[in-house]
């Protein structure tokens, strides 16, 4: 139908040429509106549902506009910025946050390397371990953070009865109630469902090397280790940009393993910034705030990823 | 320069636009049912199955209202109702409230003012202390529903293998009771409690703390927990904890937790709300340690003049103030907190009628099912001894500044007197707003 339409309005063109000494436009200042036209039904959707509740929420961080009455009031300024600049909770937070996500993804792409390499090797059953790996991905983060609550769990839980049964602890273990171990348990769990992901995407990017430059590289001499290192991991640093960024920028915004896992407990230990802007703007009716809160989550977000841009991508041709 | 299909762009906007505006409002249609939203928990009071039979029953007398019922966890409850009031119509009609939200959502304007709808006789037929739960300075926001409070349960089998043939009347002899249950190696932990990081804890540390002659707040409801008579009692639980006494997964457990390790069998005490009665006692699915559950009284700390000291956690059901079906909501509300409904479904849930629980009256609420020839008399025991916590818009974060205070308290990162001093501070600065 589109095609038609160029087709029509391209002969269209000349008798318009005609009736006109000079052309009021250009066909491709026509085609450009045109192009804007159709598009604008798609940017009318992004900017209602997108794009006027991030102004919205930019508007409340500057008031302190309770959530029972959520229409802007109340102007104060920067003030809930610089509060919480000011609070000790808040960077401990941020650190805690930070933690979580660099840990948490770390231990993700070095597994997840690991594992997508393997599997790229066609080792026997891959097809199977592969299937197997999508599963815990495939398990909605809820249920992931119920399940591994009962594996923690002090006094039945399946993490104590396979450590006992090994003999490496004498008696169960209140792990969760260990303010210096209970954000790593979360790590864990968030590793466990995650890393398959990482595994998706390289996965993905190794099958498109083409196996021809480590056979050449073979032929020159080169060691296995050299033609991971130097031919492997140029060809999949843009799949390992992606996969990074879409994961820290998920970690850094945890929330629903830590609200099933530990509520944030114990002693606060895995209340993320995530979670700190849930308990600011919904458990204590803080709208403001929690707004404020969130524009600085967004603001460490962008930061993060500017800095992986910078750090792994290139522009083709200045390497 | 007008092309021939530019309308159609025109109409595919403009229609798109609509769908937008439509999302908001759309108006509901007098002739159908209404339909009554009820936002409640699954933890306290009639089981799902139960309140279906209830809806039924109440659609014999009201045909047209479809009641439709969601549950969410207590924990997830408040901040569910906090975020569904912020639209217009609200996602709910009906919601179940815990007494100490009623100031915070009474001051947003949430709930409907039924003062004038409550009559003289309903007045005074309920308990005066129900009636408190659901009312903020003078004005009635709801029915009472849930009248609770934490009991002390014990394990009747497991203490008799230690020796004991009555349960402990103060602290003091539940931590000489458990050192010979442990010696015997009945139990790892004797009791279990539960002090994760949520409102469960306070509910607890009120108990501890009132049985100690302490209080959560003053006269002039400054707060008063973090004096001498609270730091005893924070010292006390992370003594019992080091002492393997009370079990140190107590320190992420909520009563969910608890109900799980007592009804294995793996404690001999533990501290929860009425409700486990039943589940641990008399339901052989739930339970291992069927026949063998026992109330005694809460016991309070020697040298306190205390007798017995427990939370009051009673929670009432409200209408929804900005609801467009206030009154058949209102209907429903006065249904489910009927004397004859409460009686019929008193197995998980006991009536809020005070004539219930005298004479004649009292030997048929006790012959109705099998819990509640127990459970009326602990209720009638332990209910007297129950304390309120303090009725300020604030609660949520005060609660949390003090839960936090006990966890830090609880896993060593602060001393007890420096952590309560820190939550005395949070309140004081939360007062002053």
């Amino acid at each position: 139908m589109i095609l038609a339409r160029r087709a029509d309005a391209a002969m269209d063109l000349p008798m318009t040429q005609a009736a006109l000494p000079k052309p009021r436009q250009s066909l491709r200042q026509q085609e450009a509106r045109d192009a804007f036209l159709m598009l604008l039904p798609g940017l009318l959707i992004i900017f209602v549902i997108t794009l006027i509740p991030v102004l919205y929420t930019f508007i409340l961080s500057f008031t302190d506009t309770p959530l029972s009455n959520p229409r802007p009031q109340n102007f104060t300024g920067l003030q809930n910025y610089l509060a919480f600049l000011k609070q000790p909770l808040f960077w401990q937070t941020i650190w805690r946050t930070f933690y979580f996500t660099v840990v948490s993804v770390g231990i993700e792409l070095v597994l997840g390397l690991a594992i997508a390499t393997l599997l790229h090797s066609r080792p026997p059953g891959w097809k199977f371990l592969r299937t197997s790996l999508i599963i815990p991905w495939a398990v909605p983060t809820i249920v992931n953070g119920a399940l591994w609550r009962w594996i923690y769990n002090a006094d039945y839980g399946a993490l104590n009865g396979l450590l006992l049964s090994l003999g490496i602890i004498t008696k169960y273990q209140p792990w969760l109630t260990q303010p210096d171990l209970a954000m790593n348990l979360v790590i864990v769990a968030d590793v466990w469902h995650s890393m398959p992901f990482i595994v998706l995407i390289l996965s993905a990017a190794l099958a498109t090397i083409p196996t021809d430059l480590e056979e050449a590289a073979q032929v020159d001499g080169a060691t296995a280790w050299q033609r991971f290192w130097l031919i492997r991991m140029p060809l999949l640093k843009p799949a390992i940009l992606v996969a990074l960024v879409i994961r820290t920028v998920e970690a850094f915004r945890v929330f629903d393993i830590i609200y099933v896992i530990t509520q944030g407990g114990p002693a606060f230990r895995t209340v993320t910034i995530s979670y700190l802007t849930y308990l600011e703007s919904f458990s204590y009716g803080k709208l403001g705030s929690g707004s404020a809160l969130s524009f600085l989550i967004s603001i460490f977000t962008l930061a993060m990823a500017l800095v992986y841009i910078r750090l792994l991508y290139r522009p083709e041709g200045r390497q | 320069m007008f092309h021939k299909s530019r309308p159609v762009f025109i109409l595919v906007l403009v229609a798109l636009l609509f769908s937008l505006v439509g999302c908001g409002a759309q108006p509901q249609a007098d002739t159908g049912p209404k339909v009554v939203k009820v936002l409640t928990m699954q933890q306290a009071g009639p089981t799902p199955e139960e309140m279906n039979a209830i809806v039924a029953k109440f659609n014999e007398g009201n045909p047209n209202v479809k009641v439709e019922i969601e549950y969410v966890s207590y924990d997830a409850l408040h901040d569910k109702i906090a975020t569904a009031m912020a639209t217009t119509p609200p996602s709910y009609d009906v919601v179940l409230v815990d007494d100490i939200w009623y100031a915070e959502f009474a001051k947003a304007g949430y709930l409907w003012d039924v003062t004038s709808k409550i009559d003289a006789a309903t007045k005074e037929k309920v308990f005066a202390a129900a009636w408190d739960i659901t009312t903020v300075n003078g004005v009635t926001y709801g029915m009472p529903w849930l009248l609770d409070a934490k009991y002390f349960y014990y394990n009747e089998k497991l203490l008799a293998e230690a020796g004991f043939n009555a349960p402990p009347k103060t602290w003091e002899e539940l931590v000489a009771m458990s050192k010979v249950i442990k010696e015997k190696g009945i139990v790892e932990y004797p009791i279990v409690w539960s002090w994760g990081q949520a409102e469960a804890a306070i509910c607890d540390f009120v108990a501890l703390l009132f049985g100690n002659g302490g209080t959560l707040v003053d006269a002039e409801g400054k707060p008063a927990f973090n004096n001498e008579k609270g730091v005893q009692v924070v010292q006390w639980m992370l003594d019992t904890i080091d002492a393997g006494i009370s079990n140190p997964a107590s320190v992420s457990y909520v009563e969910e937790d608890v109900r799980n390790v007592f009804s294995q069998g793996k404690a001999v005490f533990a501290v929860n709300w009425l409700y486990m009665y039943e589940l641990a006692n008399l339901n052989k699915d739930e339970s291992q340690i069927t026949g063998q559950v026992k109330f005694g009284l809460m016991p309070a700390f020697e040298g306190s003049g205390v007798e017995s000291a427990t939370i009051n956690g009673s929670m009432g059901f409200s209408v929804v103030d900005k609801s467009p079906n206030r009154e058949q909501a209102w209907e429903f509300v006065k249904f489910l907190t009927s004397e004859a409904i409460q009686k019929e479904y008193s197995a998980h849930l006991l009536p809020i009628w005070s004539s219930n629980y005298e004479g004649e009256a009292l030997n048929e609420l006790m012959a109705l099912n099998e819990a509640t020839p127990v459970t009326v008399p602990a209720f009638k025991a332990q209910f007297p001894f129950s304390h309120v916590r303090p009725k300020v818009p604030y609660y949520p974060e005060a609660s949390k500044a003090l839960q936090l205070a006990l966890q830090e308290a609880l896993t060593k990162v602060k001393t007890p007197k420096q952590a309560l001093d820190d939550a005395a501070a949070k309140w004081n600065e939360l007062q002053g707003k």
